[in-house]
């Protein structure tokens, strides 16, 4: 059984249906990437694995390692191993990098029923992990995302997703608000986490990003289904055809 | 007219004017206390208690909120021993001064090996020798719950802090209240001469299930050069009434920087009158209030800009569960000759529950054309985007809610110089935060 399998999922937001029978399956140790046009539910998709209440599930299964994904809270969600890189990380005033670190850490631990990491064990970690990222330790000390860049922001979901560690790792948009340069950094530091027990399920909307992580499967998402599926090559026709075609086929 | 008003009495004015009749000729204080006694009492008895229509108590309508008024708490018996309520500030050294039941008691009080340059003066005894101070200090003082104050003033202390001392411990005014339920009316003068640093810590207290009523006057004088850190902590009992009215003259390039953290009491009213008397004078005040059931709690606060590139920051934060009401009235006030001045005034309240209430009042009055000053104010929930992002990395609703509230109220203790007091302070906020459940 793959890690994750989607069965014909169907999701409502705000009433409008989004989702409308999407089938997935992501095996340990793959990437995938999600193409798409604007709107065909792409973000949609990466929001309801992590949980986000305003999206209604009114059809379908998601099981995550044979257990039902949707019956879990964010939080359990996230210590099961799943992990969602915003396409916009949010600015939490108040709130160190530092610490944002340690509880989310240590609150996965404690529900996996794990030893909290002591104050020192903490901080090498972190130390180590930023550094091999290119993260300044100063970053850390400051409130989470507050007057970061977009690159900066990207880079310490990075940095978050290399220290939790997911089994399943759903990158919405990475490369949104990113110069080529920042895009490197962040691909790299996405490259370094690929592992044969891992999986990542890269959402994109541009075909640039997978130059730098290169997927083992692109599947096309259109109007709320998966219409195409193939390998890495699928990313490259796309840029050279765009999305025209599979709108119509999905029309 | 008079006639009229006198018979809407209400049952508590009726009482205070009762009060005072009887207790006038024993009330401590020599002639001097006596008249201006007799000054303020005719000055409250003219308006009587505020009303939602005296435009300064709109949202703090004490007419309707106090229904009776308690006889004069007697002075506690000092040979039995302090009380144990007296705050013992867990992890903050400090010098402690006890007014219990509105009388200064130096017999509980510590300043034994307190750093020279500080000197405590029982009230009376110092208004008895330096009554035209006195005089000048009061002069202003048209406020209606400082007028009751300044007639029933039942006791208090002077800390009076000599020219350039370097105070390193904080200086403690315990007040506490013991025994049946009854009004104290503490009044404490600080007089800081110039280039003196101190922190001063305030602390109020109660038994939780007395309906005891406080009102309390803070004279402040900060000279010139001085650097000044205030932090009161409104503990009183559960069913308390609180008024504490502060007004403070600022001097020349003095530093003052206080903050007020009130989690106790049914009702607070803490008033700041202050003025900024010297050019280039730097103040900074702040709030932090967190409320549940039916708790009432009112900032109001004048900054009087009377002197030429002042700076003033007032940043207010109101965490509000259950049926409680944060009340926010700030004024800056910058006069004609006051140029250069610079002052933001934030007022921040976080609606944890739908039926709580927030009021928030901002103003500016300003005389003068070379100034920045601004002022803002929100009232809203917790982000639920935010609440979500912290939930994705693996945080229990509950704790990602505990973490966005401390940050939020964090941003107004963070401005506490005195370390161990801030950690203390912060240590309240996880308390009041685990109590809630």
């Amino acid at each position: 059984m793959a890690m994750l399998e989607i069965k014909d999922l169907q999701v409502t937001v705000d009433g409008r249906e989004i989702l409308k029978g999407l089938d997935l399956a992501v095996n340990k140790g793959e990437v995938h990437a999600i193409m798409g046009p604007n709107g065909s539910g792409k973000s949609t998709l990466a929001h309801v694995l992590a949980g986000k209440d305003q999206y209604a599930v009114t059809g379908g299964t998601v099981t995550f390692e044979g257990a039902d994904l949707l019956a879990l809270e964010p939080d359990e969600r996230a210590a099961k191993g799943i992990f969602l890189a915003f396409q916009y990380p949010l600015e939490i005033p108040g709130v160190t990098t530092m610490n944002f670190l340690r509880e989310a850490i240590n609150a996965q631990r404690k529900k996996r029923d794990e030893a909290e990491l002591s104050p020192p064990e903490f901080i090498k970690r972190v130390r180590e992990v930023a550094a091999k990222l290119g993260v300044d330790q100063e970053m850390l000390r400051r409130p989470v995302n507050v007057g970061f860049s977009g690159g900066e922001k990207k880079r310490n979901e990075i940095l978050q997703m290399a220290l939790l560690e997911p089994k399943l790792a759903v990158l919405d948009e990475t490369d949104s608000g990113l110069d080529i340069d920042a895009l490197k950094v962040v691909a790299d530091g996405v490259n370094r986490l690929r592992s044969p027990e891992r999986a990542m399920v890269v959402i994109t909307h541009y075909q640039r990003l997978l130059d730098h992580i290169v997927p083992d499967i692109v599947h096309v998402l259109s109007r709320g289904r998966i219409v195409r599926t193939g390998g890495k090559e699928l990313a490259l026709e796309l840029e050279a055809k765009g999305y025209a075609a599979y709108q119509d086929e999905a029309a | 007219m008079t006639a009229e008003l006198h018979l809407l009495k209400t049952d508590a004015e009726a009482a205070l004017a009762a009060t005072f009749a009887s207790a006038k000729a024993r009330l401590p204080g020599g002639r001097g206390v006596a008249a201006s006694r007799e000054a303020a009492f005719r000055r409250f008895e003219a308006s009587g208690l505020p009303s939602r229509r005296v435009e300064e108590w709109k949202y703090t309508d004490l007419r309707a909120l106090m229904r009776d008024a308690k006889p004069l708490a007697d002075p506690p018996d000092a040979t039995r021993g302090k009380p144990s309520l007296i705050d013992a500030l867990p992890g903050v050294d400090a010098h402690r001064v006890a007014i219990v039941n509105g009388t200064y008691l130096p017999a509980w009080s510590d300043l034994a090996g307190a750093d020279l340059g500080v000197t405590l003066t029982d009230l009376f005894a110092w208004v008895g020798d330096n009554l035209s101070a006195w005089q000048d200090l009061v002069a202003d003082e048209s406020d209606l719950a400082t007028s009751l104050n300044q007639a029933f003033m039942t006791g208090g202390v002077v800390v009076r802090i000599r020219k350039g001392a370097r105070v390193a411990k904080p200086i403690h005014l315990a007040y506490a209240f013991c025994g049946e339920p009854a009004a104290m009316y503490p009044r404490t003068i600080v007089l800081v001469e110039p280039d003196a640093q101190a922190t001063l810590i305030e602390t109020f207290e109660g038994p939780a299930g007395s309906d005891y009523q406080v009102n309390a006057a803070l004279t402040l004088s900060i000279g010139d050069g001085a650097r000044v850190e205030r932090i009161k902590i409104g503990r009183e009992g559960a069913s308390a009434l609180h008024i504490e009215t502060i007004t403070g003259a600022i001097g020349a390039r003095a530093d003052y920087n206080e903050l007020t953290f009130t989690t106790g009491s049914a009702v607070t009213r803490n008033q700041l009158f202050l003025r900024c008397t010297g050019d280039g004078a730097k103040v900074r005040v702040a709030g932090a209030n967190l409320l549940k059931d039916r708790q009432h709690v009112d900032s109001t606060l004048v900054i009087d800009h009377a002197s030429r590139g002042c700076e003033s920051r007032e940043i207010f934060k109101s965490v509000l569960d259950d049926e409680s009401r944060g009340v926010f009235q700030g004024k800056i006030v910058v006069r004609p000759h006051a140029q250069k001045t610079d002052g933001r005034m934030m007022t921040q309240a976080l609606l944890l529950s739908d039926r709580a209430e927030a009021d928030n009042k901002p103003e500016l009055e300003i005389f003068a054309d070379d100034v920045q000053c601004g002022h803002g104010a929100t009232s809203g929930r917790l982000d639920e985007n935010l609440l979500f992002y912290l939930r994705a990395r693996g945080i229990p609703a509950k704790r990602a809610e505990a973490l966005l509230i401390q940050a939020f109220v964090g941003e107004a203790i963070d401005g506490v110089a005195h370390e161990g007091v801030r950690e203390m302070l912060t240590g309240r906020v996880t308390a009041w935060l685990e109590a809630r459940g």
